[in-house]
């Protein structure tokens, strides 16, 4: 069979899904800052009322690096 | 992207809710001025906020009435969490991130109704907000501590030799803010209803239609926790970087 189209548009689809593995490490991320603040939470529920926000702080960093997956998945799909 | 599963018509478009098109005309062309469903969605959600805010508390009344105590609690809740991150002295820009909070969260809310447009999901938008934010926190700082604001990037508590390796890791990260800042938002509201359309798609196939139907009610149910953590996220990390203004020293 002969394979038709660009090569390079293939190659930055392709990119473009192997980058969407880098979200996958977020969700790690994101999963170990929840947990660990749950386990905080329940040894000391008087003090966990306070830290919600920097929990949502936390939550926030280690979502950036699987955004900075996503966006380049986003210029390989749409810039290159 | 579309699929055509042997004459089930199984046709699944998820991004094409996020087309600008102009409302008016035909050509489809579009320049500076052109009034899109952007322009109008914007409107309804900067109209949304006023009918809440101004006609809701209007009556000031001492036991308030349903709006008027939904406003009360944005308010308070806002309130609460610039003092509790930017300090005392961050409530003098309690206006500007009040406002980024409410417009984000009407933004959102309004996007998840049936037919609707969510503005947010655009990074136009929402890069517009982020560099705002970016743009008023570099210049506080600097107007606020002078070159002293500079020593956010030299982390004294640190060992000297780790110091300017830490300092270019911190300039880094300090001007990939506006980036990370604006694009969770965006890739947040865009993911969420992609998925909820890709979903949408499947319940033409009549077997697994029910399946469909109760994976969209649960998605839509995550949604609407999603646009009011993503409203809240913006804000609080507002309030983060405004503190580094206030407070660059470690």
């Amino acid at each position: 069979m002969a394979i038709e189209g660009d090569l390079v548009q293939m190659g930055a689809y392709v990119g473009a899904g192997l980058a969407c593995t880098g979200m996958g490490g977020a969700a790690v991320g994101v999963g170990h800052v929840v947990g660990n603040y749950l386990s905080g939470a329940l040894r000391n529920p008087a003090a966990a009322a306070g830290q919600t926000a920097t929990m949502f702080i936390g939550i926030a960093f280690a979502e950036a690096l699987g955004i900075f997956s996503f966006l380049v998945a986003l210029l390989l799909m749409f810039a290159v | 992207m579309a699929t055509e599963d042997g004459g089930s018509g199984l046709n699944i478009h998820p991004m094409d809710q996020f087309l600008v098109k102009p409302l008016f005309g035909n050509d489809g062309t579009i320049s500076m001025f052109t009034v899109t469903n952007v322009t109008l969605w914007l409107a309804i959600a900067v109209v949304c906020v006023v009918a809440l805010m101004v006609l809701g508390t209007r009556g000031r009344a001492i036991v308030p009435s349903r709006s008027q105590s939904i406003a009360e609690v944005i308010y308070g809740f806002v309130h609460k969490m610039v003092e509790d991150i930017a300090g005392k002295e961050g409530l003098k820009y309690f206006p500007y991130i009040f406002t980024l909070f409410i417009f984000i969260l009407v933004a959102n809310v309004i996007g998840l109704l049936p037919k609707s447009f969510t503005t947010t999901s655009h990074i136009a938008v929402t890069a517009t907000m982020a560099i705002a934010v970016f743009l008023v926190v570099t210049v506080l700082g600097f107007v606020k501590n002078g070159a002293s604001f500079l020593s956010l990037f030299w982390i004294s508590s640190a060992p000297l030799v780790l110091r300017p390796i830490l300092a270019l890791i911190e300039v880094i990260s300090y001007f990939v803010r506006p980036v990370s800042h604006s694009i969770r938002l965006a890739g947040n509201m865009m993911a969420g209803h992609a998925v909820i359309k890709v979903f949408a798609g499947f319940a033409v196939v009549y077997w697994i239609a029910p399946a469909s139907i109760v994976a969209i009610t649960a998605i839509y149910a995550l949604e609407t926790l999603v646009v009011c953590i993503q409203a809240y996220v913006f804000t609080i990390l507002t309030c983060v970087y405004l503190n580094d203004a206030l407070h660059p020293h470690h």
